[in-house]
């Protein structure tokens, strides 16, 4: 299996500093074409080409950019979140690292399509580097007439500002995102309003994921029935995979939908350190489910993923082989999101601190069957009575181990003495 | 110095992450102070309890004076799989502090961090703005030498 390079296609192939070998590499050719094209016509282009966004939440992204076309507001803002702050997901530094000039391409199509006025790439402040080389790309962007008032001739204005992050996961999240661009601390709103019709200072605002936006010109250039042939009918195009833990090669990968998680972590991966047995597999990242072994023949897929109750995350595949204990790792994610609950609703702030006791009392085998009931429905209450995508996903990891690891469990609590 | 800071900035409140980010990483002592907060709360025009809530909920930010170098380490799951070794105990005992304290010269600051978003080369650690990645036990012993001698 190869990967099938579409929105990696330049990665180490360019000098990311270079705006000249980036346009020497087709770039900001599918900007030139976007701006001959109606604005219609290239939200139906993404539309046919059933784009869905990549950050994890995996919402079409056509609805989106109708969404803030039709709003008659003079100000309206694009917002890049590039707030990756999901452990075990590094794709969106590579696309801002190695290819810095294909996100502001996609986000000035973007623009043009749906009106947008200024636009904004909130980078966690973790990622100096893509900070550096992404304020250095507007500024050669600018001086080539890329970005700036009146862009390669037309009468479309747009200017984009990078934003640092200050060290806090939630920002991710589309409101608590919104909160900090405005100076304030990172809680999120009540929705609806959606951010396309009050966002940012209260204006329609679209964000997207870094390579939702470095998708744009592909679509833009191959036509968006030719993208959706690539891939699986509910997800289509290519997806970055961000596989670490124990295989051999890890890194960033370029495939298309519908590849199963097996061949990614053998054939890309080339299989495990000192050929150990997986004991498991998380998926997406923290926030996602984690898997047995003999589940990695499931192929990555939108649908598919749907099943864990949970979302496709954004393409993090942590591979963990026999030497790790699954409670040892639950304890450590429950921890994460403990430590990145903003505190603003009761199920996040207070469950994920009770999730961490239960799950200490199975490390110290002091577990009851009653306490696999507790844990189960709290992590439910979590699941369903938070506020924001943090609370909402977070207890995906461990609703996934009740089901696939029952023995684990069952182990923790038949056998007091082991430990 | 916080003057010629903020003259860099409009006095627009959605500045104020990015004021108080760069406050305090020109600072030696890497933190915000008291009179750091009423400056900026006048700069801005916003209440002080304004940037105090900003302050507390970011974890780049601090209160209390840090060491001039600030090692992070990162403590998540592909770190934590793919190391042989706890950077965190080796630092521990060759700064002979713990985690969240400085060391008396004020040199080092010893952290933890969120995945710093390089989980295909770990384990790493970040010392202020720089990454160090693929950590064995001489070379944390090595990178702090370095620091220690020339910086």
């Amino acid at each position: 299996m190869k990967e099938m390079k579409l929105v990696s296609k330049r990665f180490g192939k360019i000098n990311p500093l270079s705006i000249d070998e980036y346009v020497k590499f087709d770039g900001y050719k599918n900007l030139k074409k976007a701006l001959k094209m109606e604005k219609t016509e290239i939200i139906e282009e993404v539309q046919n080409a059933y784009l869905r966004g990549r950050g994890g939440a995996g919402f079409p992204a056509a609805i989106k950019m109708m969404g803030l076309a039709k709003e008659t507001n003079i100000e309206k803002f694009i917002i890049c979140n590039a707030d990756e702050g999901e452990p075990g997901n590094f794709k969106d530094r590579y696309l801002m690292e190695k290819d810095p000039h294909q996100v502001l391409e996609g986000m000035i199509i973007v623009a043009y399509a749906t009106g947008g006025t200024k636009g904004y790439i909130y980078v966690r402040g973790e990622y100096q580097k893509s900070i550096s080389l992404l304020k250095w790309s507007i500024d050669e962007a600018k001086k080539k007439g890329f970005l700036g008032e009146n862009i390669l001739g037309s009468k479309f204005s747009f200017d984009i500002e990078v934003r640092s992050g200050a060290g806090s996961y939630v920002c991710g999240e589309e409101f608590a995102l919104i909160e900090s661009i405005e100076g304030n601390p990172g809680r999120t709103r009540v929705k609806p309003p959606f951010p396309t019709s009050v966002g940012l200072h209260g204006k329609p605002t679209l964000i997207n994921n870094v390579e939702t936006f470095s998708t744009i010109p592909s679509i833009i250039e191959m036509g968006g029935l030719e993208f959706a042939k690539i891939g699986t009918p509910s997800s289509t195009g290519t997806k970055l995979i961000s596989l670490s833990g124990n295989v051999k090669n890890k890194g960033v990968f370029e495939i298309p939908f519908g590849v199963p998680i097996r061949d990614v972590i053998y054939k890309l991966g080339g299989g495990i350190e000192n050929d150990r047995k997986i004991k498991m597999v998380q998926l997406g990242g923290a926030c996602g489910p984690i898997i047995p072994e003999y589940m990695l023949d499931m192929v990555i897929d939108f649908e598919r993923f749907e099943e864990f109750e949970s979302k496709t995350g954004a393409g993090a595949i942590i591979v963990m082989d026999e030497r790790f204990d699954l409670f040892d790792i639950l304890l450590k994610v429950v921890r994460f999101f403990q430590h990145e609950s903003c505190g603003k609703c009761t199920p996040c702030r207070e469950g994920h601190i009770q999730l961490a006791n239960l799950i200490i009392k199975f490390i110290e085998r002091k577990a009851t069957v009653k306490d696999i009931v507790s844990l189960e429905s709290l992590a439910r209450v979590i699941h369903q009575a938070s506020l924001c995508g943090l609370g909402q996903t977070s207890p995906t990891a461990i609703i996934s181990s009740l089901r696939y690891f029952r023995d684990d469990y069952i182990d923790r609590i038949e056998h007091p003495e082991k430990g | 110095m916080l003057k010629e800071i903020l003259k860099k900035y409009a006095k627009k409140d959605d500045q104020l992450l990015e004021i108080l980010l760069e406050c305090q990483a020109v600072k030696n002592d890497h933190f915000i102070s008291k009179e750091d907060i009423i400056e900026i709360a006048e700069y801005l025009s916003i209440p002080e309890s304004k940037v105090c809530s900003v302050l507390s909920f970011y974890t780049f930010f601090s209160d209390k004076p840090r060491g001039k170098h600030i090692i992070q380490v990162c403590k998540d799951i592909p770190c934590y799989v793919s190391s042989d070794i706890d950077v965190l105990k080796i630092m521990e005992k060759e700064l002979g502090i713990r985690v969240n304290e400085t060391t008396s010269n004020k040199q080092f600051t010893l952290e933890y961090t969120s995945c710093l978003g390089c989980c295909e080369a770990g384990p790493v650690m970040r010392i202020n703005d720089k990454i160090y990645s693929h950590l064995t036990a001489d070379k944390i012993k090595a990178i702090l030498s370095e620091y220690r001698v020339y910086m």
